[in-house]
């Protein structure tokens, strides 16, 4: 389970619509919850670092990680999850995506933007160990 | 958590010849990562550069070998490690020097696409 603000929720949305027709890419900041679900309270846009195929692909620059989580450790929140945009395709997570997704226990938030405007959004958690037995589990999101 | 006794691992020491905790590199574990280091969020290693501090942790903590390092050793290429704002690949890898008050990051990619 994701709860998320509905200031964040509304803020990654809008990221995908002026980013489109590229991929948007982001954080998400809150806590995590003693019952393994995750609160988001703010999120943070990041930039793209896939200059050379945006409209498919992203990569967050690990230095801008590394200064939304000094900031976020100021305020008492982690990074709990990313998201990112998928233009005129589906919001359902790729081979790629789960390829390269590295951060178990987080949720992974991608919105369809279809001819510019975000349409749905759906949230998946990253489960298992390693590299070998990881996998993207559908979690429901709650907007708050 | 395994206290780190100063006296054990040569480093620079403060004024009074003891090692400063407070001046030892720090380093920063990803959430992922925390549950193979005793659910910490930073653990602080006495090292020089950043290979030590990197194989101090995971004497600390084995657990986190197989998370950070393939079978013949080597870093996985998803493994971010920066000293301060730099990434070690464009410093001197794991040969690079560290300061006092230094903070290590790990950080894991974060990238895909549909």
């Amino acid at each position: 389970m994701l709860k998320i603000s509905q200031a964040a929720y509304a803020s990654l949305r809008e990221h995908g619509e002026t980013t489109y027709p590229h991929e948007c890419c982001g954080a998400l900041l809150g806590r995590f919850e003693d019952d393994g679900s995750r609160t988001a309270t703010r999120s943070k846009p990041c930039g793209n670092t896939r200059d050379d195929s945006p409209h498919n692909r992203y990569n967050i620059d690990p230095k801008e990680l590394i200064r939304i989580q000094r900031e976020g450790r100021e305020r008492g929140e982690d990074i709990v999850g990313f998201y990112h945009s998928h233009p005129d395709h589906p919001a359902q997570w790729s081979p790629t995506d789960l390829a390269e997704a590295h951060w178990f226990g987080c949720s992974y938030v991608i919105t369809s933007v279809e001819k510019g405007k975000a349409s749905i959004t759906k949230a998946f958690e990253l489960t298992g160990t390693d590299e070998h037995d990881k996998k993207f589990v559908d979690e429901p999101i709650e907007v708050a | 958590m395994k206290k780190i006794d100063p006296l054990d691992h040569p480093c620079e020491s403060s004024r009074d010849g003891l090692a400063s905790v407070v001046d030892m590199p720090k380093i920063q574990i990803p959430s992922p990562l925390r549950q193979y280091a005793g659910k910490q969020a930073s653990v602080t290693v006495p090292a020089k550069t950043v290979g030590d501090a990197l194989a101090g942790l995971v004497a600390q903590h084995p657990d986190l070998r197989h998370h950070l390092y393939t079978d013949d050793g080597k870093l996985r290429a998803f493994v971010n490690v920066y000293v301060n704002d730099e990434d070690m690949r464009y410093l001197e890898k794991e040969a690079t020097a560290l300061n006092d008050g230094d903070t290590i990051s790990i950080v894991p990619s974060i990238a895909g696409g549909r």
